[in-house]
């Protein structure tokens, strides 16, 4: 394989175009185009639209007035900010774990996996066999002579419980992500760099702290793009242990869509989450990039 | 043992159990007997398990359907994605070529962007096109999303197999077609099936797009999600679903796990 890369590097540049790959990748190319990028901008549109053809500012304003965009925004970025960093932290510690080979590890990365394969409607419906009134939680402090009653943790009266609720689903089902993302960063870093920095007598954390840290800064960043704006589309987790009483960005837009028939506020929506993913993109690239003279963060 | 060693263990059993539990949970609640799930005080344990939770999903009013049709629909997307990605997947492995960056920076910012939300818009466009509830709609929102997935798993596979191979195949006097089709694609056929499964993942677990794009004819996770929130589906219901969703998942990311690294270990640099 090596030797192939070799020859197609040291080829000389024939002086015709050859058109193969052009034609291998162009079906896709297209598909993308009709089911990605024109959607984008047909939401764009949808949003400003009105029915005479011209521009409005009136689907905006209804979406900005209505009583559950405020909260919907709110909550929507307070999960984010509980989540993602409850994500990346377990994450890079079963990660680390995983590449350290221990007796085993075959197994434990499976195991740590498995939620990879899991929807966020699944794992919500799989905490509310936890958290709801007649759950296992409940049964628990029952047993344990806590209380006599149920409790009612999944309603706004208790709204720690109910947000806890919520973010430790999302810890539980999207962790896995973080994890296969830093362990394939990790893989990548030369067990020489470790090594070295152990001959010159760096501990364990300091080798992690000033080597392996920085070098996992590409794979870090993926991972916190990838995961907030999954996090932005939050829908079916909220859903089924919430309902409506946690509002949330892409809930509204499947309200706005679904219940109200309004399908130019649901696009509006659609646009906001767009441009909240695309910020956050953005101060992620800056915020996390390598600043000059200095090799690690 | 170390310290060190028994840190490790013991992080590594935390973590475990942590992951493990709520599968076990759900599983003992899919098989409790009905009536045993609403009793307080709530046995940790039933004392004896029936299908009768599970039974009673599967013979909820369109939960057979819909099944059929998420698997209808994830056959589709497994047949579209690898029809269309397979190919470009070989092209960006094998072919150095202007514009190859620009190729991949689109593909990957599908997989870093929330394309799920554009089924908004593309549900008014679906009415227009026809392709509004019905299968063929909802494969080509799922094939979109899981073409960075299986572009990236093809890449993967065909720079594991050597060209030389291809080539000496070729000085014998075949093809580049058959080439391809007789030495190329035989070694590659693992990696294809792992991204046929991935994809069959994706689409068997998507919710939100399915729940736009449809009214009558809907996918399983888009119908839980629709008797959950417009019929307040009782707990039976939603933990029998919740389980039923679940299994294939367990098999798949097993069968797969070789491949669990190329899927998402994509980097910006």
């Amino acid at each position: 394989m090596t030797l192939a890369d070799a020859d197609l590097a040291a080829a000389p540049a024939r002086p015709r175009v050859d058109w193969t790959p052009y034609l291998l990748v162009l079906p896709t190319l297209l598909f993308l185009g009709v089911f990605f990028l024109y959607p984008m901008v047909q939401a764009a549109w949808l949003a400003v639209a009105d029915p005479a053809g011209g521009l409005t500012l009136a689907h905006l304003r209804r979406m900005a007035a209505d009583l559950y965009f405020r909260p919907a925004l709110r909550f929507t970025v307070t999960i984010t900010a509980l989540a993602v960093p409850l994500q990346v932290a377990l994450g890079l510690a079963i990660a680390l774990l995983v590449h350290s080979r221990f007796r085993g590890h075959g197994a434990f990365l499976y195991l740590t996996a498995l939620p990879l394969g899991i929807s966020d409607l699944a794992a919500g419906l799989i905490w509310l066999s936890i958290f709801t009134e007649r759950g296992y939680l409940n049964a628990v402090l029952q047993r344990l002579g806590v209380i006599p009653h149920p409790v009612v943790f999944l309603t706004l009266e208790r709204p720690g419980w109910l947000l806890g609720a919520i973010v430790t689903t999302e810890v539980w089902r999207a962790t896995a992500i973080v994890m296969i993302i830093l362990l394939a960063g990790l893989q990548l870093i030369p067990r020489d760099y470790a090594e070295t920095a152990a001959v010159f007598g760096a501990g364990r954390w300091q080798t992690l702290r000033h080597v392996i840290l920085p070098l996992l800064r590409p794979s870090l960043q993926t991972a916190l793009i990838i995961r907030t704006i999954l996090a932005f589309q939050l829908f079916a987790t909220v859903v089924t242990l919430a309902g409506r009483q946690v509002p949330v960005l892409a809930g509204e837009a499947y309200f706005w869509y679904a219940l109200y028939r309004s399908p130019h506020v649901a696009s509006a929506y659609a646009v906001l989450i767009l441009l909240l993913s695309g910020s956050v993109t953005w101060v992620y690239l800056r915020g996390l990039a390598p600043r000059a003279g200095e090799g690690g963060a | 043992m170390t310290a060190r060693q028994v840190a490790v263990y013991g992080a590594a059993l935390a973590i475990a159990a942590w992951v493990a539990l709520p599968l076990i949970l759900i599983t003992l609640a899919a098989f409790t007997p009905r009536d045993v799930l609403y009793q307080w005080p709530r046995p940790l344990w039933p004392s004896r398990f029936s299908l009768d939770t599970l039974l009673f999903f599967l013979r909820s009013t369109g939960v057979w359907p819909a099944t059929l049709r998420s698997i209808q629909v994830a056959g589709l997307t497994i047949v579209l994605a690898l029809a269309l990605a397979a190919p470009a997947g070989y092209a960006l492995a094998r072919h150095a070529f202007r514009g190859r960056e620009a190729v991949q920076l689109l593909i990957l910012s599908v997989k870093m962007f929330p394309a799920t939300v554009l089924s908004v818009p593309l549900a008014v466009v679906f009415i227009r096109w026809g392709l509004y509830d019905t299968v063929l709609g909802v494969a080509a929102v799922h094939t979109a999303l899981s073409v960075p997935f299986v572009t990236a798993i093809v890449t993967s596979v065909f720079a594991g197999v050597s060209y030389e191979l291809e080539e000496a195949a070729m000085t014998l006097g075949s093809s580049r077609v058959q080439a391809f089709v007789r030495v190329t694609l035989p070694m590659a056929a693992p990696g294809l099936a792992a991204a046929a499964i991935f994809t069959f993942v994706l689409s068997w677990n998507e919710v939100f797009a399915a729940t736009i794009l449809t009214l009558d004819r809907r996918t399983l996770p888009a119908l839980i999600v629709d008797s959950v929130l417009g019929a307040g589906a009782p707990l039976p219901f939603r933990f029998a679903g919740g389980f039923c969703m679940v299994v294939p998942a367990l098999v798949i990311i097993f069968l797969i796990r070789r491949y669990l690294l190329t899927l998402w270990g994509v980097t910006v640099r």
